[in-house]
């Protein structure tokens, strides 16, 4: 029995309706003439309080309200790939083909083509006995993807009969019936969830894989791990935009999944002129094919901003049970608290800080609780990991503001953007002092195994001259840099170098946009064995000018530019002309 | 509620600030436009921002001085609030809620548009790209303006920033082709002379038959400040979108549109969030820095310059903070070069231009800009610090390098950023000027450009 009441009251995105007594905690219904879609957000006796996902301008006290007796929910099936979506699911293309440039109202579409073929091939056979999330068969969705169908988690299982074979299907064939205690449920291509509800697994794993981004300042100084979780926090103009962007062409996962919750249209609009343009560079095939973009930008209605990022972490947890390392990026998790807010306001709930709800905390525990490694549910063995990060944007850059607070409560990595380094050009604007990353003891076997033992020495090395530095910089600033002597003088050189060198990264570049963890570790041993050549040379009695004058200063700095990834030996050559520059200054035969 | 010839006025309940409560409320809806009618026959409008429970709360736009519970009706009009537009509003002024104010009829209206607009579909967005010259170096050269960009200008009292909008009104112009540009001026709450300026320096340059202006001066009711930016971007996206004009906004001063949204969400009694301004500030500003861009196989855009000014100078204050997280890069205005008579006083370091990555290049402007202007944005800033550090230890504490860096820092000041409110510089002129600046120093401080620039380009030793 659905719910079917009238509405009587209006304000904004919120509406009360009466005659909802059979309506459920969370169920979505239709609102008003014009059937907007909204969910159940509170009820008291037989008047439901409504947030309404669409503009309610013209909406009356009269109209109808009807329940659809189901929770808000995701359709996750092939063709998600690829697609930009509202907040809750609308595929925006569709949109504009009833409403043109501007997103009209009441539109009903489905989220993906069901009219669409695909390949099937089947894994199981007739018989066999099913558990929920075994796999059945696999269907090709795009290039890179290769789409496991599932018996779905919230299916009761049995046994397969009448399962078709391998062939070109739509979404709506029967592929399969189950057969359970006399029941038989048909398993189509796709299944929808609830999105506030975690999908199930099977065990979770501690994260000690890096999701390697490409980027240097991230992978070598403040890593994340695949199925970790991370936020960067920022005042505007300090480009949490564009490392984000970053995170999602470079990253090596197999599936993205960009939120653009609250932010700007044209942001959106970027990613989807750009990505189709740009090559994976594991597989060479346009980064589209691995993306799934959700959109609810900041004009569009704030109450689908709330539910955009649920939307956005069940699909990533659907292509995790598939058995693939799915990154979530959330741009900005304080847009969604501020949808929170408002609807808590129109609640008139009694507010916490800075007018927030007193259960910001414990949403944003439970979205970033969402994260992990995990075995999935069912057979075959399959592990995935969902990886999630958020944007914050605290207002006026005060890291003290509770959504910044209670999201460090909740995370393990912890970029923090700085406008001073933004206003001199230093990016990505990631302060090495404030900045942290839980899973870095985690990884390093991982970079000890792969690209050189040497690798976690080497990159405290370099963490150690940016710590002095920050120390030395207090004394420069009293003093003037004559009051150093001229090894810490060498110092202040050296993390020039690393900061110039290493830590910045021209986004913009074609050749530094994306570094590779071979040349990431070669250039930062090179910035550490010139510092030790460097110290050397000191001791015997090299003046600091010509050391700060050796050519390959230059090129040191201009190598994450000038250099390509498949020219490694460039490097070797780098730091062979290094030792032999400061053999000559020296007239001394440099060991190392 | 009593029934004249079809139409139904309800009585007034309530009157607290700009707001008027309406009992016997049976048929509005929510943000329909409504008419007050006071005894005397006075008319004023207003909408639906609450309804339900047989109440509406009203808020009227030239304010509620003079209404009385009595003497007052209140008229639901069956529509949300719309703009009339055709080709015949070039060239005309109009008030806050877009009346005609110079004395002429109606335009005849070829559409009426809802002036709240709707949310571009990101889909169908165009991603902006086109380089508009404004002939300010300083724009054109680090902070780059293109065609369906946001790009407000920070300033504070009484500095200069109308001098720095009207040249760009007059000067932007994608080089050649002028025909179909338009230029939409909103006041809002601003003194009547800065409006004159700008109305005059609009006649001056002949620009303003290819201008709209809708005016609500200090002195005009302050909640109206709520509908007109709206009204203005209403006509920009029309003259835009439906004519194919490329339409540049200029929306001052919108500290003053966030302080009429705060009044009436004191009124409402709302749970305000920083500053008294209410928590849903950010989202309200989006619906109208939002409304600027382009669109797929549509010929026209609509650019906006909002200019707001900073209380005491304070960026991290909630206006132009959430102003700053929305539009797509900011144009701060400097008090400390402004006190120094520099015009433009344009702090660079602070500004940026987040489409000026797509906008320049090969084939808008040229293939070294980028580096060029990286280079200068790098060189500026270190300059800035030796500044400081000659403060503390004097010019003799300084090394060589540091003494070329602050050298750096005058010219670009002196010959870079300063010039004339009517000087209008091409892109080449820019460049050659940043050039200059960066070969002012050593090959081997030059880190953020390629070797194949630095071989074209570099005039130092």
């Amino acid at each position: 029995m659905t719910a079917q009441g009238r509405i009587v009251w209006v304000s904004g995105p919120a509406v009360r309706a009466d005659g909802m007594a059979d309506a459920k905690m969370y169920e979505t219904v239709t609102v008003g003439n014009s059937k907007l879609v909204g969910e159940v957000i509170r009820l008291t006796g037989d008047v439901a309080f409504i947030q309404v996902y669409e503009s309610t301008s013209g909406l009356k006290p009269g109209e109808p309200v009807i329940g659809t007796g189901n929770p808000l929910s995701v359709l996750l099936g092939p063709g998600i790939i690829g697609q930009l979506y509202d907040g809750i699911q609308r595929p925006l293309k569709e949109l504009s083909k009833a409403s043109g440039s501007f997103i009209g109202r009441g539109i009903t579409t489905t989220p993906v083509d069901m009219v669409k073929t695909y390949h099937f091939v089947p894994t199981a056979s007739n018989g066999d006995e099913v558990l929920p999330g075994n796999v059945i068969g696999t269907v090709q969705e795009t290039d890179l993807i290769e789409h496991s169908i599932m018996v779905p988690p919230n299916h009761p299982g049995g046994k397969i009969s009448n399962l078709v074979s391998e062939g070109d299907y739509n979404l709506e064939t029967e592929l399969a019936t189950v057969e359970k205690d006399g029941q038989n449920v048909p398993l189509k291509m796709y299944h929808k969830w609830p999105v506030r509800k975690p999908r199930p697994y099977n065990t979770r794993y501690d994260a000690t894989v890096p999701l390697l981004t490409g980027q240097r300042v991230i992978d070598t100084f403040f890593p994340i791990a695949k199925g970790g979780t991370g936020s960067i926090p920022g005042a505007f103009g300090t480009g949490k935009t564009v490392t984000l962007h970053q995170i999602a062409k470079w990253a090596n996962s197999q599936v993205v999944v960009y939120i653009g919750c609250g932010e700007r249209g044209n942001e959106m609009t970027e990613v989807l002129v750009e990505f189709p343009h740009l090559k994976d560079p594991r597989s060479g095939k346009p980064l589209m094919d691995r993306t799934v973009l959700v959109a609810n930008t900041s004009n569009m209605p704030v109450a689908a901003r709330e539910a955009s990022i649920y939307t956005g972490v069940t699909i990533a947890e659907y292509y995790r049970d598939m058995g693939k390392d799915v990154v979530l990026v959330a741009d900005s998790t304080s847009r969604w608290a501020e949808a929170l807010r408002e609807m808590s306001g129109r609640l008139e709930e009694m507010p916490a800080e800075e007018g927030y709800p007193s259960y910001l905390a414990s949403r944003l525990a439970e979205f970033y609780e969402r994260a992990g490694r995990v075995r999935a549910a069912g057979s075959p063995d399959r592990d995935g990991s969902v990886t999630l990060i958020g944007a914050v944007s605290p207002s006026g850059g005060d890291f003290t503001e509770p959504v910044t607070t209670h999201t460090m409560r909740f995370i393990k990595t912890f970029w923090a953007l700085d406008a001073k380094l933004a206003y001199s050009r230093h990016y990505p604007s990631i302060n090495w002092m404030n900045s942290y990353s839980g899973y870095l003891g985690d990884i390093a076997k991982w970079w000890g195994e792969n690209i050189s033992e040497d690798w976690f020495g080497i990159r405290n090395e370099a963490y150690g001259i940016l710590q002095r530095e920050d120390t030395l910089k207090e004394i420069v600033k009293l003093l003037g840099p004559d009051a150093l002597p001229d090894e810490e003088k060498l110092i202040l050189e050296i993390a020039r170098m690393v900061k110039i060198g290493l830590l910045q990264q021209n986004s913009f570049d074609d050749v530094d946009t994306y570094c590779s963890p071979e040349k990431q570790f070669k250039l930062l041993k090179l910035v550490v064995d010139f510092y030790k050549q460097g110290q050397q040379s000191l001791k015997e009695g090299t003046p600091l000018a010509s050391i700060r004058e050796l050519p390959v200063v230059t090129s040191l700095l201009k190598a994450r530019m000038d250099i390509k990834d498949d020219e490694m030996p460039k490097l070797d050559q780098l730091d062979k002309d290094m030792k032999e520059q400061f053999k000559n200054i020296s007239g001394v035969k440099v060991t190392n | 509620m009593t029934t004249e010839g079809g139409v139904q006025y309800s009585k007034i309940a309530e009157i607290k600030g700009p707001l008027v409560v309406v009992d016997d409320v049976d048929n509005a809806a929510f943000d329909e436009l409504v008419e007050v009618e006071t005894n005397e026959g006075e008319r004023r409008l207003g909408k639906v921002l609450e309804v339900g429970n047989g109440k509406a709360i009203v808020q009227v736009f030239e304010g509620t001085t003079g209404l009385s519970i009595s003497g007052t009706n209140a008229k639901f009009v069956g529509k949300v609030m719309e703009m009339p537009v055709s080709k015949e509003v070039l060239g005309r002024v109009f008030d806050g809620l877009g009346r005609p104010k110079d004395g002429l009829p109606d335009p005849i209206a070829d559409q009426f548009i809802d002036i709240n607009g709707e949310p571009m579909n990101p889909e169908q967005r165009e991603y902006p790209k086109d380089f508009i010259q404004t002939g300010v170096s300083v724009i054109d050269g680090l902070i780059t303006l293109v065609r369906g960009q946001k790009l407000p200008i920070f300033s504070g009292s009484g500095m200069s920033h109308n001098l720095l909008a009207a040249q760009i009104a007059r000067q932007a112009s994608v080089v050649g082709t002028n025909d179909d540009f338009a230029v939409v001026f909103a006041a809002i709450g601003v003194q009547y002379s800065e409006a004159e300026y700008f109305r005059k320096s609009l006649e001056e340059s002949g620009a303003l038959k290819r201008s709209v202006l809708f005016l609500n001066t200090a002195d005009d009711p302050a909640i109206e400040r709520i509908i007109t930016p709206r009204v203005a971007l209403t006509v920009a996206e029309y003259l835009a979108f439906e004519l194919g004009m490329h339409v540049l906004v200029i929306l001052t001063d919108m500290t003053n549109y966030a302080e009429a949204l705060r009044e009436i969400s004191a009124a409402r009694e709302e749970v305000p969030g920083r500053k008294g301004y209410p928590g849903y500030l950010y989202t309200d500003l989006s619906t109208l820095y939002e409304r600027a861009g382009k669109l797929n196989g549509k010929k026209g855009s609509v650019t906006q310059v909002p200019i707001l000014s900073m209380p005491s100078d304070d960026i991290t204050h909630p206006i132009p903070d959430l102003t700053g997280y929305i539009t797509e890069g900011q144009v701060v205005v400097g008090r400390d070069l402004f006190r120094q008579g520099v015009y433009p006083p344009i702090n660079i370091l602070m500004s940026l231009s987040r489409l000026m990555k797509d906008g320049i290049g090969e084939g808008s402007t040229r293939d070294d800009h980028a580096e060029v202007a990286n280079q200068v944005y790098d060189a500026y800033s270190r300059a800035q610090e030796v500044r400081a550090l000659a403060g503390i230890v004097g010019k003799a504490g300084l090394t060589e390098i540091d003494l070329k860096y602050m050298d750096v820092g005058d010219v670009f000041e002196k010959e870079f950023l300063s010039q004339a409110t009517d000087e209008n510089r091409t892109i080449e002129e820019t460049l050659a000027i940043l050039w200059k600046i960066v070969s002012k120093l050593p090959k081997n401080e030059i880190t953020k450009i390629k070797d194949k620039h630095v071989e074209k380009y570099y005039q130092g030793e």
